[in-house]
Order: structure tokens, then C-alpha cells, then sequence
């Protein structure tokens, strides 16, 4: 199984070309009587010489070496790792999006603001907010663009003393990153013993000084957070407001709407919940929904119709907008395929989809609650969180575990997250999974448990079955080769 | 009925009765009875694939595209050629179905690429280390502009030229004034950094100069001048670059850049009306702990064999939280491989002619256009494949006269820079031919008639 993969620097030959261009007739042109000699680079940036086939070949050889949804079950909590329906990777790519130009007059790019608008239409309706603005590129920067406009409404008002942010312990680690970017300080409150926030640790916390208070609802532990009116009526009492992170809310649609608990600025993960690949990595798409309050704030540009008219502009006149948060419009391409995914579920389908997640999640939760511990023993939403802490006794730790899985083709869980639970193993199915995944999946897991009791070393070495083993991490911190050099 | 679900109303039962249930509602009883939804959602009911195509199709014909007029319109994203193969490799989808490469022995595909790319940028920039990608230009200007302040500690002001692109500007100012840091704008001369107002400008309190090259009108600034100043100040020098210009132009390292970012778009990404494409930053090994991004090295597992990991991770939000150096998780991972993939099949020769053609017709068609009556290129100095024209003609209604004749002539100036009201920016890549060129200046001579 162990083989190796050449760089496509080592496979540069002199002289090879993988490119064609035409012929040019702009002879007249010599690019030295046009700029000074020490304007020109002398080293050519070292970049490899190879044949269109020789590409072709290292990406899809590349491609083997890699796991996506296609390829296999992908349990990992929090990231909703849905199947991403093919037909939306067509639309995005029709001519009419793929090829506009981002400042193309508008009237030649009426079919995207069109989109555009219907797409914040819909998506208001689904989380039960007043207006989304859909130009964050990812979860994290939908976090700093809403936490952005929560900073101008205290601004506006006059509240300059609120500069405290409040997280519960559970949460991903970009709510305190986020909040910290734009200064604000972070008050983090433990959870309760039944992993929910402790509404006396938050009403020790609330204060003038409170600016927010960001949640996961269901949190990290797919566990639904019951007191959320008593939360949102504590906060909301001292002058604050609730940030609604988006992670979670495969778990919810057409069931429950953030907008109705009391959020007053959210995000989504488009990447996740709308079923819009990851890419490996991105680009996501994290529209920020806000309640009627936040609407002054909107980062530029906001799309509008005109009254009357069949017509949408992009609006930049807005005085006390919090500016722009990124080039253009967002991801668009994402968005479209979004769109796409809303269409073809209908409010119907998008019902099934949380309900199917949920009852899948509980399902593999019932059956593996029996061979790993199972911290918190109660109906979950769309994921559970497992604790390796019983066989961590055994001397195989859930790191083990997860790497034991790759060997059976499964992409491991989410592991040590929530940082909350020891060992952990965060679940998350999906609804897209048909029953016969899932008691595989569940096998493999029980199997792995039994190999752990009886031959702890197949799972303490995995895995086995990949093009490298157990990769040194340690080393690679300490002493970093992060790019490809000739004589590496 | 949903293709994208799998459960028969069966084998929904079966789950059913193993869990202990009778019905799914019992799996949302912990949602509060008042939060939950009593109705359907006001959104439209279930269409089929046919339906999806005709419904986006539709949109997608309302709009003009590059491909149906001939495209002089850039400002920071390019009509540029993008080789067949560069998608039909994004749609492996063990690519483009995949996470962020957490797992790495089932991730090697990615990681590698990514220290490919890596090792691209580190090269087109001349800099030591480059990350996994940012959001896009503008917002990877402002998070160099934020690593400078962390690198330089007791300093909270950054200096941008009035010459980088005014979105980015506007970005680094949004981002700036939440942090509640100082930018500070330097004043231009002759479309390029006016060096006496960044003199003026230059105190001690200055972490950064960010200036863009080739700048936002296409001009080739003497960014040496500026970082030597930068530096003699003890500030960092950050250069926001157009990657395709570096297949020719001296590379921002040896200009005395400490960090690089730039918009990546050009490189093998489409248009897609501004996103998604990807941002690159990039900088000297010194300041590799204060990156923002996720980085891969490369390591070896027990047997010696090399393979790659995500690695500095204690720079990042999931280990490190709020003194995080950045809260970015997910980047344009897939545009990034884009950008890998036009690379690896331009190699060093392809880059350098795709800046040479682009140069060579851009120098081209602005002496065709200052030789009709009526027009100019307005600044004097050395540019690259972009370029000011100002005309006497009302700039709006010359693009407009444009747009019916099928081109996207231009970037009016004056909305961005009230002082140019008269002028338009004009783009020209090696996609653009002599026959487009030509009909561009018949339209000109007849408005000039």
C-alpha cells in the first residue's frame, strides 16, 4: 500500500511545455524600449516544466490519494459532510455566472443580482431573520461580519463600554478568534453537567459590559439548548445581543428558526447545511441573517429592487453601513449552488433533510452508546459526541481509533472536540446516509472496540492500509519545510 | 422522492424502533413546544433536475459575459485564459467533495498539492514561506495589515497607498476601524505614491507600508524607494501583486517586500462575477508565527517515507482561540488548486509569455488609442497590461457606447477617485485580439467624429 508521490517539480524536464498560445502579430512591440532593464526579473520563478499529460496525471494520481464524500462515508461532526448534488456543480458553472465580470454595468449582470436577492429571501425565511447579506466567504468571516455590525449598533447608541463578548466553552474555536479580531474580550462560561449553558453562570457574566453572547444551538454536543428564551431574555434585559452560530443548523430546518429564539444576528455555513462542497478546505460561502435593528449595518453592497420594476441595483449609499468586508459580492458560484440545493429540496425536503439527520445521528448513537462511553445520555440532534476515555484506559487513545477507521475507508470523526469531553469523538451522519451505511459504519466501530480489548496493537500501529503511515506532526512543527527546494 | 435522501418511509421505522420511538417528533421534544414550527416554510415546493437547469439557465442568460463581448473591463480580476484541463482536475471529486485535510494519511492528494502551491507562491514572490490561500486580495491585504501589528507590537498604524485598489482599501479600513487600529491613507502624484507624503507619514507608529504593484492603474511603481523608506523606519513593507505580472517583473522579495499578498483569480480561476478565487499571502521565514492561514509541511512517517501535514498549527483558532493569529478556518482551498494546476501547466516559460503578450498588446492598443483626438493615456509611466485613458467625452457614455457594441470597455475612475472623473482604466490580456482591439478604436473614432 505504502507508495510514493513524486512533486510535479521533480517531473520538470527542460524544454517541456504544457501550454498553447497563439501566434502573435505585435512585432512592433519591443518590451525593452517600453520599460527600464531592473524593472525585469532576471530568476525566473522556478516553476516545472512538464506536458499537459504529465499534469493530467499528477492531479488524478493526487486525486487517488485523497478521500472526499464520493469516495466514502464521512462522519465528521459539526462540518455536515452531505452528499453535494451534481447538477448544481453544472448550473454554477453556466457562462451567463462563470464568465460576468464583477463590474460589469448593471443591467448586464441582472440574472445574478436577481439570485442574489431571491437567494437572501430565501434564506431570511429559513432562519427566520429580517435581512441576510450574503458576502462573507466562510463561516469565520460570517462571524467577524456579523460581530462587525453587533460593534456599530452599541457604537451607534452610544453604549461604547460594551466590549465583552460572551462563549460558552463548547464552542469552535473561531467565536473567540472572531471576537477577539475586532477587540473584544472574551467571557468564557463552562457548561453545565448536562453540557448545557448554566443560566446561573450566565447571569453572574451579564453585565453593561456584555456587547453579546454567541451560541451553537444545538451546540458542539448535538444537544439542543432548552433555555434559550431564558438566555435571550437575560441577555437581551442587559442591553445585549445573541449571535446565532451556524454550524449546527442542519439540525433544525424547517423544524425550529433562530430568528424565533430570540438571535439577532446569525451566520450559516452554506459549505455545510446547503450541501455546497468543502473543496477541501473552501471556499465555503457564511451569510449573516440580522434582525430589523441590525439593517443600517450591512456591509456594502447591499442588493436591492427597484419599486415597481423587475429591476435590482446594488446599493452603496448607505451612511452607516459597517463598509465593505470583502472584495465584490462573496463567493457567488457558491451561492448559485446553494440556490440550487434550496430548489430542489423545497420547505418539504429541507424538513425530511433535518428530520433524516437527526434520526440518524440518534440511531448510531443507540447502537454505539453500548461499546463506547456515552457522556451525555439523552436525545441528541444532528450529531453525538462519544468519549474514548474507556478504552484510553486500554492504552488506545481515540487518535488511535480514528486512524484505525481510515483502515477500513471511513474518514474518521471529528476527535478532541469539544474540548469539554476526554477522548472525543464527535458524530455527525448526515441525512443523506442510507440505513445500510450506517450499520456498516456502526460494525467497523464495534469491531474496532473489540480489536482494542483483544489486539490492541492492530489499532495502536493504523493505519495500515494508506499510502503513508502515521505521519511525524512533532517534526514537522519544529523543524518546518514548508515549500519544495531543489536539493530538499 | 428526494434523490438526495436515502430513507424508504420503512427504513425509517426500522431506525425508529431501534432508537425506541414512534415518531421522528419525538427526537425534537427538547425544543422548546413554542419555537416550534407549526408551519411549513414559506419557500417554494420541491423542483425537479429539469426544472433546476431551466431556472438557472434562465438567470444565467439574463446577464452579458466576457465571452459574449469582448472583455477590457479588470480592476483586479482578469480575463485571462484558463487551459481546459484546470477544471476537468477540480471535478476529481475526491478533491472538491473533500474537508480541510484534518486526517492526513487519507489526505495526501491535498496536503501535497497545497505545499506545491506553497512552494509556487514562495517561488513567483521570491519569499520564504507562503500560506494555504485567504479569502480573496482585498481581505488578505487586511490581514497583512493586522499581522504587521502583531509583529510589530507597540505600533498601531498601517500607511496604504492611495494607489492599491480601492476595494482593498475599503476592506483594510472595515477591518481597521472593528479593531480600533489606525490606517492612514498616503496621498498620490502622478498615479503613483507620492514618496514627500509617505515621508511625512513615516513615524514611529507605523507597523506597515502597503502599497500594490503593478498599482491599481496599471503603473509600475518604484517600490523599492518606498520599502527602503519603510525600512529605514523600522516598518514592514507589504506588497499586494498581480501574480501574472510576476512572470516577468522583478519579484516583490528583492523590491524588499516582507510580506506578499495578492488576488489569485488570474491564475486559472474564472470571472465568477468576483468570487469564488483566492487570496495568497506570503513572507520571509522570520514571520512565518505571526501568518494568518493554514500552512502544510512537508515530514516523514516511521518508516522515513515523506508525506505532509497541516503544521504551525498553534498560530490558528482551534488550538489557539482568541490569540489566534487570525480567526480564518476555511480559505478557497479549491481555487487555490486552480491556481496549482494553470501553474503547473504554464511552467516558468507559459507565465513569462502570458505577461509579455498581455504587455506587448496592452502598449500596443494605448498608442492606438492616444493617437485618436479626444483621448489619452494619462499617466506617463512604465505600466503593465493595464492603463488610464482620459477623454474630454463623457467617460459614461463612452462605455455605454461600448456595451452596445458588444465590448466591456473599461473601469470608469471617477467614482473611486473623484480627480479622474474624466478617466477610464483599460485591461488588456493575451486573450484579447488585434480584430477586438480594432473595433474597440472604431468606436472610439466614432465618438470622436
Amino acid at each position: 500500500m505504502r507508495e510514493g508521490k513524486k512533486l510535479i517539480f521533480e517531473m520538470s524536464t527542460s524544454g517541456r511545455v504544457g501550454f498553447s498560445l497563439p501566434e502573435e502579430d505585435f512585432t512592433g512591440i519591443e518590451i525593452d524600449t517600453k520599460l527600464p532593464d531592473n524593472f525585469l526579473r532576471k530568476d525566473e520563478p522556478n516553476l516545472p516544466e512538464v506536458s499537459e499529460v504529465d499534469v493530467v496525471r499528477h492531479f488524478t494520481a493526487l486525486s487517488n490519494r485523497n478521500f472526499g464524500v464520493d469516495s466514502g462515508f464521512y462522519p465528521l461532526g459539526s462540518c455536515t459532510m452531505k452528499y453535494n448534488p451534481k447538477v448544481n456543480e453544472d448550473v454554477s458553472r453556466y457562462p451567463g455566472f462563470a464568465l460576468s465580470h464583477p463590474y460589469q454595468p448593471e443591467e448586464l449582470v441582472q440574472g445574478n443580482l436577481k439570485l442574489l436577492y431571491d437567494m437572501e429571501k430565501m434564506l431570511a425565511e429559513l432562519t427566520g431573520m429580517d435581512r441576510v447579506t450574503l458576502q462573507p466567504a466562510a463561516g469565520a468571516h460570517g462571524e467577524l461580519t456579523g460581530l462587525m455590525m453587533i460593534k456599530a449598533y452599541h457604537e451607534h447608541n452610544g453604549d461604547h463600554d460594551r466590549k465583552e463578548v460572551i462563549i460558552p466553552d463548547s464552542a469552535h474555536g473561531t467565536n473567540p478568534a472572531s471576537a477577539s479580531m475586532i477587540g473584544y474580550k472574551i467571557i468564557e462560561i463552562p457548561s453545565g453537567d448536562n453540557g448545557l449553558v448554566d443560566l446561573e453562570a450566565l447571569k453572574k457574566v451579564v453585565n453593561e459590559k456584555t456587547a453579546a453572547l454567541m451560541l451553537t444551538n444545538p451546540n458542539t454536543l448535538g444537544l439542543f439548548e432548552t433555555e434559550i428564551l431564558e438566555m435571550a431574555e437575560i441577555v437581551h434585559e442587559a442591553g445585549g445581543l445573541l449571535y446565532y452560530d451556524g454550524a449546527n443548523a442542519n439540525a433544525i430546518m424547517g423544524k425550529a428558526r433562530p430568528g424565533d429564539m430570540g438571535f439577532d444576528v446569525l451566520h450559516l455555513n452554506i459549505h455545510k447545511t446547503l450541501a455546497t462542497p468543502h473543496g477541501g478546505g473552501g471556499p465555503g460561502s457564511g451569510p449573516v441573517g440580522i434582525k430589523a435593528k441590525l439593517i443600517p449595518f450591512m456591509p456594502l453592497p447591499v442588493i436591492e429592487k427597484v419599486d415597481g420594476e423587475d429591476r435590482f441595483i446594488m446599493d452603496y449609499d448607505r451612511l452607516e453601513s459597517i463598509g465593505k468586508v470583502k472584495g465584490c459580492y462573496g463567493n457567488f458560484t457558491v451561492i448559485i449552488k446553494a440556490f440550487a440545493y434550496i430548489l430542489a429540496m423545497g420547505a418539504e425536503g429541507l424538513r425530511q433533510a433535518s428530520e433524516d439527520a437527526v434520526l440518524n445521528a440518534n440511531y448510531l448513537k443507540e447502537i454505539l452508546k453500548e461499546y463506547y462511553e456515552l457522556p451525555f445520555d439523552q436525545v441528541c440532534k444532528h450529531e453525538f459526541v462519544l468519549s474514548g476515555s474507556k478504552q484510553k484506559k486500554m492504552g488506545v487513545s481515540t487518535l488511535d481509533i480514528a486512524k484505525r477507521l481510515i483502515d477500513y475507508r471511513y474518514h474518521p470523526p471529528t476527535i478532541y472536540f469539544p474540548l469539554i469531553v476526554k477522548e472525543a469523538m464527535m458524530i455527525e451522519p448526515t441525512e443523506t446516509e442510507g440505513k445500510e451505511t450506517l450499520d456498516a459504519f456502526a460494525e467497523t466501530m464495534i469491531r474496532i472496540a473489540k480489536e482494542i480489548e483483544e489486539n490492541p496493537e492492530t489499532v495502536t500501529n493504523a493505519p495500515l492500509n494508506t499510502v503513508v503511515g502515521r505521519l511525524d506532526e512533532v517534526t514537522a512543527a519544529r523543524k518546518p519545510i514548508l515549500r519544495w527546494k531543489s536539493e530538499n | 422522492m428526494f434523490p438526495y435522501l436515502s430513507h424508504t418511509p420503512e427504513e425509517r421505522n426500522e431506525l425508529m424502533k431501534r432508537i425506541g420511538i414512534q415518531s421522528v417528533d419525538e427526537l425534537f421534544s427538547d425544543i422548546p413546544e413554542s419555537l416550534r414550527l407549526k408551519e411549513r416554510l414559506n419557500l417554494s415546493h420541491p423542483y425537479s433536475e429539469m426544472e433546476i437547469i431551466k431556472i438557472c439557465k434562465d438567470l444565467s442568460k439574463m446577464n452579458g459575459t466576457s465571452e459574449d463581448y469582448a472583455c477590457f473591463l479588470g480592476a483586479g480580476y482578469y480575463d485571462h485564459y484558463v487551459p481546459a484541463v484546470v477544471d476537468h482536475m477540480l471535478l476529481r471529486s475526491e478533491f472538491y467533495t473533500a474537508y480541510t485535510p484534518y486526517q492526513a494519511e487519507m489526505s495526501q492528494g491535498y496536503l501535497q498539492a497545497i505545499f506545491e502551491f506553497q512552494t509556487m507562491i514562495s517561488e513567483l514572490t521570491g519569499m520564504d514561506v507562503s500560506n494555504a490561500s485567504m479569502y480573496d486580495g482585498a481581505t488578505a491585504t487586511a490581514e497583512a495589515g493586522l499581522m504587521a501589528i502583531n509583529a510589530k507590537r507597540k505600533r498601531n498604524t498601517v500607511l496604504i497607498s492611495k494607489t492599491v485598489h480601492p476595494e482593498a482599501r475599503e476592506v483594510v479600513k472595515t477591518y481597521f476601524e472593528k479593531a480600533e487600529l489606525n490606517l492612514l491613507e498616503i496621498e498620490m502624484k502622478d498615479g503613483m505614491t507620492d514618496l514627500k507624503d509617505l515621508e511625512s507619514k513615516l513615524t514611529e507608529d507605523i507597523a506597515a507600508v502597503i502599497c500594490q504593484y503593478p498599482n491599481f492603474f496599471g503603473i509600475i511603481e518604484d517600490l523599492k524607494m518606498v520599502a527602503d523608506k519603510a525600512h529605514e523606519n523600522d516598518s514592514l513593507m507589504v506588497i499586494n501583486a498581480d501574480p501574472i505580472s510576476l512572470g516577468m517583473l522583478k519579484d516583490p522579495a528583492s523590491l524588499g517586500a516582507d510580506i506578499v499578498v495578492g488576488e489569485g483569480q488570474s491564475l486559472g480561476n474564472s470571472l465568477n462575477f468576483g468570487g469564488p478565487s483566492f487570496g495568497f499571502m506570503a513572507t520571509k521565514q522570520k514571520l512565518v508565527r505571526q501568518m494568518p492561514g493554514r500552512i502544510v509541511g512537508q515530514t516523514t512517517d516511521h518508516d522515513g517515507n515523506r508525506g505532509y501535514v497541516l503544521t504551525l498549527q498553534t498560530r490558528e483558532q482551534h488550538i489557539r482561540r482568541q490569540r489566534a493569529t487570525s480567526n480564518i478556518c476555511s480559505n478557497q482551498a479549491l481555487n487555490a488548486l486552480a491556481a496549482l494546476i494553470y501553474l503547473s501547466l504554464m511552467g516558468k516559460k507559459g507565465l513569462r509569455q502570458v505577461a509579455e503578450s498581455s504587455f506587448k498588446k496592452a502598449h500596443y492598443f494605448a498608442e492606438q488609442i492616444n493617437q485618436i483626438s479626444g483621448f489619452t493615456v494619462r499617466f506617463a509611466d512604465p505600466f503593465f497590461k493595464e492603463f488610464v485613458v482620459e477623454s474630454v467625452y463623457n467617460i459614461e457614455e463612452i462605455l455605454k457606447t461600448m456595451v452596445d457594441h458588444k465590448i466591456l470597455g473599461g473601469y470608469p475612475l471617477g467614482k473611486d477617485y473623484p480627480e479622474l472623473a474624466k478617466c477610464f482604466l483599460v485591461a488588456v490580456t493575451e486573450k484579447r485580439s488585434k480584430e477586438e482591439m480594432d473595433q474597440f478604436i472604431k468606436v472610439l473614432e466614432g465618438i470622436a467624429k
